[in-house]
C-alpha cells in the first residue's frame, strides 16, 4: 500500500500497525502516510470509496455535496474531552430529577397531596445529596470542592451551577426536615421549641427551593453547551436546554408516578407527559439545526444506543403514562373502592413511571458520551468549523479568520 | 495594580488594562523550526513536568508527545509532505490572500480585483498601528504584464515559486495560544485560572480542584487535567515506576504558563530562550504581531504563498491569540482547529434559551396542577 515514492527509504510497518493507527490514538505505531498527514474526510474511509460512494449501500443518506477534505494531525484530536465520568451522567439526570420533583412537591403542597408531597420532597434530597456527592467525586481534588464557592462567575456556568445546587440543597434539605419530622410522629428530631419554627419555615423554604429549581433543570445544558465540545457546543446553541428540561420534567414525573399513590399522581403524569412530548420536539429540532459531523457522535456508537433506549422507553413510558392517567379519570369513583382496579393502575404506574425515569437517565448519558465521543475524531471539529468559515465568506464576511494571508 | 475592566461588553474578556506591563506573547515561526524540540526539553526542566509517554516515537514522524496536554505545553508536530500537498497548501495560502475584503471578487472578473490587501490590513490591523507593514507585497511582479498594475492581486502574478520542492517537512512548535478572549478562563469556577499583568492566562495550582471544565472550554485542546491517567509511565523498565515519578500538582488542571515565574524576575520564558532558530520569538505582542505581519510579506514576495499567520487577527472567534503562528499549510494540518470560537461567546444566548425553557418547565407544572384539579 505504498503511496508515495519516499516509502521505500523507511524501515519496514509493524504487522497491523496501520489499521490501529486509523482509529486514531496516541499510542498506535504507524507508517507514513500519503501525505505526512491522514486525509481526514469521514474517519478512516476516505481513501478507498471517496465521497460519492458513501451511503451507496444504503446504510446513511447519500451526500450531495462534496466532502470538506482536510487534512488531519494524523487523526489526532483537535480539543480535550472533560475528564467527565458516568458521575457527571448521573448528576445530570439527578440534578433534573431533584428539580423537578421541587416542584412537584410545592404543588403537592399547595394542592394537600400528602403523598406526592412527602414522595416528591424524599426523591428531591435524595437526588439532590447523590448527585452533589457524585459532583465532588469526579472533581481531580475532591478535597478542595468548597473551592467552587470563592467566586460567583456569570461567565462560568459551573460556578453559577454550584450556587444554584447550594440555593436548592437549603431548601430542599429543611422541607426534607420537616417531612422526615412528620413522619416520626415529631419525635425523633430533639428539637424543643424550636419545631415550631421550623414547621413555619415549611412554605418560605419550598419556595425557595421551587426558585432554584427549574434553572437547576436547565443550567446543566448551558454547562455542556459553553465548552468547545463539538457536539456538546451545537446542542447548546440549539435548543439543549429545552431537551434537559422537558428530561427533567420526565424524569421527575415518572419517579413520583412510581412512588405516590395514582389517585394524587395526577400532576406528576401530566407533567411527565408534558415532558415526554417536549423531548421529543426539542431533540428532533435540536438534531435538524446542527452540523452532520456535529449529530453523528448523536447516532453512532454506545450514545447513540442509549439515546435509541432512550427514545424507546419514552415511547413506553409515555403511552403507560397516557393509560393510567385515563384510568384513573374513568376509575376515578373506584379508586377508593375496588382493590383491583387500584392495584392494575398502581402497577402500571410504577412500570410506566420508572421507564420514563430510565428514559430521562439515558438521555443525559447519552449526549454526555456523545460529547466525549465527538471529540476523539478531528473530523468533528474541523468539519463544521471549515462550513461555518466558507459560509461567513460566502456572506462576504472576510475579516474575521483566525488564519489571515498577511 | 490596576483594576480590570471589561472590553466592549465582550462577557468572554478579561483584559488587565493600564498595567505596568505590555501584553506579552509567543510569535512561532514554523518556517524556520528545524524540530529539535528543545523547547519541549527547556519547559519540562523548568516546569518539572511530568514525564509524558515513553520517549518512543508514536510513528507519526519524528513526534513522540503526540499533542499538548497536562504534561507537555511544548508540543512539536511534525508532517511529511510531497509536492501534492505543498501545491495544494500553495494555493489555498494564496486563496487566502487573495480573499477579497471586504467584497467578494467575482469569479469571471479576475482582474477587476477588489483590494485586498487593505482589506487585509484593515482587518488585521485593527487595535494596532499599521506603521512598519508593507503596503505593496514584494513580489515578481513584471510591471509590463496586462493586469500587473493591480499588484495586490496575486491571481495575476506569476507566483510559480522559485524552488517547488518534491518533499518537505512541516515543523511546528504548538504551545498555550494565550487568547484575548480565553475559554478555559471564563468557564473556571474557582477562580483558580486568572489573567496576568503580561495579559497571560495562568492556573493557580493550589486553588484548583480538577473541575475539568476548562478542558471542555479550550478550543484548542491545551489545558488538561494531571491524572494518574495522562502518564504512561514505561512498564518496560523495572527502574522507573509510577511511584518513583514526582507528579506535582495531580489532579489539578495544567498547561503552559508563558513561564509566569520567569516573566516576574524579566526573563523570557524557557522555551523562546532556548530556541537554535529563533523559530520561537518572545517579547511585546504587539511587536510579536508586526513581526509575524512582516515575516509572512517576506516569505510572500519570495513566492510561498503557502505561509499564512495564525491567531493574528483581533477579530477571530478569540480574539486573537497571545500566540502567533505562522503556519505554511491550512491550520488543521498541524492539528489546529479551523475556526476557533469561545465558548462563552454563545453564553448570553444559552442562558436566555436556559431562562425561557425554565420559565417554560414552570408552566408546564402549574399546568400539570391546574388540569388535574380534584372534583
Amino acid at each position: 500500500m505504498s503511496t508515495s515514492e519516499y516509502d521505500s527509504y523507511r524501515p519496514p510497518e509493524p504487522e497491523g500497525g496501520r489499521r490501529k493507527r486509523r482509529r486514531g490514538g496516541r499510542g498506535g505505531p504507524s507508517g507514513p502516510d500519503d501525505s505526512g498527514g491522514r486525509r481526514g474526510g469521514r474517519g478512516g474511509n476516505g481513501r478507498g470509496g471517496g465521497w460519492k460512494n458513501r451511503g451507496a449501500d444504503g446504510n446513511r443518506e447519500m451526500p450531495m455535496v462534496e466532502d470538506v477534505e482536510f487534512t488531519s494531525y494524523y487523526g489526532r484530536p483537535i480539543v480535550k474531552a472533560p475528564p467527565w465520568g458516568d458521575e457527571i451522567g448521573t448528576y445530570l439526570f439527578l440534578g433534573g430529577l431533584a428539580g423537578g420533583s421541587s416542584l412537584l412537591g410545592f404543588g403537592a403542597q399547595l394542592t394537600d397531596r400528602p403523598g406526592l408531597r412527602i414522595a416528591s420532597r424524599m426523591t428531591a434530597i435524595a437526588a439532590t445529596g447523590i448527585g452533589g456527592a457524585a459532583l465532588v467525586a469526579d472533581l481531580g481534588r475532591p478535597e478542595r470542592f468548597l473551592n467552587m464557592m470563592r467566586v460567583v462567575k456569570v461567565s462560568s456556568p459551573m460556578s453559577l451551577g454550584t450556587w444554584i445546587l447550594s440555593g436548592f440543597g437549603v431548601g430542599s434539605g429543611v422541607t426534607f426536615a420537616i417531612e422526615l419530622d412528620r413522619i416520626t410522629g415529631e419525635k425523633l428530631l430533639p428539637l424543643g421549641p424550636l419545631r415550631k419554627v421550623l414547621h413555619a419555615m415549611e412554605t418560605p423554604a419550598a419556595v425557595e427551593s421551587a426558585f432554584f429549581a427549574t434553572p437547576l433543570a436547565a443550567y446543566t445544558a448551558v454547562l455542556l453547551g459553553a465548552t468547545a465540545v463539538p457536539t456538546w457546543n451545537a446542542a447548546g446553541r440549539n435548543g439543549l436546554p429545552y431537551v434537559f428540561v422537558s428530561s427533567a420534567s420526565m424524569a421527575a414525573g415518572g419517579a413520583a408516578m412510581a412512588l405516590a399513590p395514582v389517585a394524587e399522581t395526577g400532576p406528576a403524569r401530566l407533567l411527565a407527559l408534558a415532558g415526554t412530548a417536549g423531548e421529543a420536539y426539542a431533540m428532533s429540532a435540536m438534531r435538524k439545526r446542527m452540523h452532520p459531523a456535529e449529530i453523528d457522535p448523536l447516532d453512532d456508537g454506545e450514545p447513540g444506543h442509549k439515546l435509541h433506549r432512550a427514545e424507546k422507553l419514552l415511547i413506553a413510558g409515555a403511552v403507560g403514562a397516557a393509560a393510567v392517567e385515563v384510568g384513573a379519570r374513568v376509575f376515578a369513583k373506584k379508586l377508593g373502592g375496588g382493590w383491583k382496579t387500584r392495584a392494575v393502575l398502581r402497577g402500571l404506574s410504577v412500570v410506566s413511571g420508572a421507564a420514563l425515569a430510565a428514559a430521562s437517565a439515558y438521555t443525559r448519558f447519552g449526549v454526555l458520551e456523545a460529547g466525549i465521543e465527538s471529540t476523539k475524531d478531528p473530523r468533528h471539529v474541523v468539519e463544521p468549523q471549515r462550513a461555518r468559515l466558507e459560509e461567513r465568506r460566502a456572506r462576504g464576511i472576510t475579516d474575521d479568520s483566525i488564519t489571515t494571508g498577511r | 495594580m490596576s483594576t480590570p475592566t471589561i472590553d466592549d461588553g465582550t462577557l468572554a474578556d478579561g483584559h488587565w488594562h493600564d498595567s505596568a506591563h505590555s501584553r506579552k506573547g509567543f510569535f512561532t515561526d514554523t518556517s524556520i523550526c528545524i524540530g529539535c524540540k528543545a523547547c519541549e526539553v527547556a519547559c519540562k526542566e523548568w516546569n518539572r513536568n511530568p514525564q509524558d509517554g515513553t520517549f518512543e516515537l508514536l510513528g507519526s514522524s519524528y513526534d513522540n508527545t503526540g499533542s499538548l496536554g497536562a504534561n507537555t505545553w511544548r508540543h512539536v508536530a511534525f508532517i511529511e509532505q510531497d509536492s501534492e500537498r505543498i501545491e495544494k497548501a500553495r494555493e489555498s495560502g494564496r486563496k487566502l490572500v487573495n480573499l477579497g475584503m471586504p467584497t467578494i471578487r467575482p469569479r469571471t472578473d479576475e482582474s477587476a480585483a477588489a483590494q485586498p490587501l487593505d482589506g487585509a490590513l484593515g482587518a488585521a490591523a485593527e487595535g494596532r498601528t499599521s506603521a512598519g507593514l508593507p503596503t505593496t507585497p514584494e513580489l515578481n511582479v513584471d510591471l509590463l504584464a496586462p493586469g500587473a498594475l493591480e499588484p495586490t492581486d496575486l491571481s495575476n502574478v506569476d507566483t510559480t515559486p522559485p524552488d517547488t520542492a518534491d518533499f518537505r517537512w512541516l515543523i511546528s512548535s504548538d504551545v498555550c495560544k494565550h487568547c484575548t478572549h480565553a475559554g478555559c478562563l471564563d468557564v473556571c469556577p474557582t477562580g483558580a485560572l486568572f489573567r496576568t499583568e503580561f495579559d497571560t492566562v495562568v492556573v493557580q495550582n493550589d486553588v484548583c480542584n480538577g473541575c475539568g471544565t476548562c478542558v471542555a472550554g479550550c478550543p484548542f485542546g491545551v489545558i488538561e487535567r494531571r491524572d494518574d491517567g495522562t502518564i504512561n509511565t514505561p512498564t518496560d523498565r523495572d527502574d522507573r515506576k509510577a511511584a518513583d515519578m514526582d507528579v506535582p500538582n495531580a489532579g489539578t488542571a495544567n498547561k503552559c504558563t508563558l513561564c509566569y515565574d520567569r516573566l516576574v524576575e524579566g526573563q523570557e520564558p524557557a522555551c523562546a530562550q532556548t530556541c537554535p532558530t529563533q523559530s520561537i520569538k518572545f517579547g511585546d505582542r504587539q511587536d510579536m504581531v508586526e513581526q509575524a505581519h512582516d515575516r509572512v510579506a517576506e516569505l510572500h514576495a519570495k513566492g510561498l504563498t503557502e505561509a499564512r499567520l495564525y491567531g493574528a487577527n483581533p477579530n477571530d472567534g478569540v480574539g486573537g491569540t497571545g500566540s502567533v503562528f505562522l503556519l505554511l499549510d491550512e491550520p488543521e494540518v498541524y492539528g489546529l482547529p479551523p475556526d476557533p470560537r469561545v465558548a462563552t461567546k454563545d453564553l448570553p444566548k444559552m442562558y436566555a434559551n436556559a431562562g425561557i425553557a425554565a420559565l417554560g418547565m414552570v408552566a408546564a407544572a402549574g399546568l400539570a396542577f391546574l388540569g388535574s384539579r380534584r372534583s
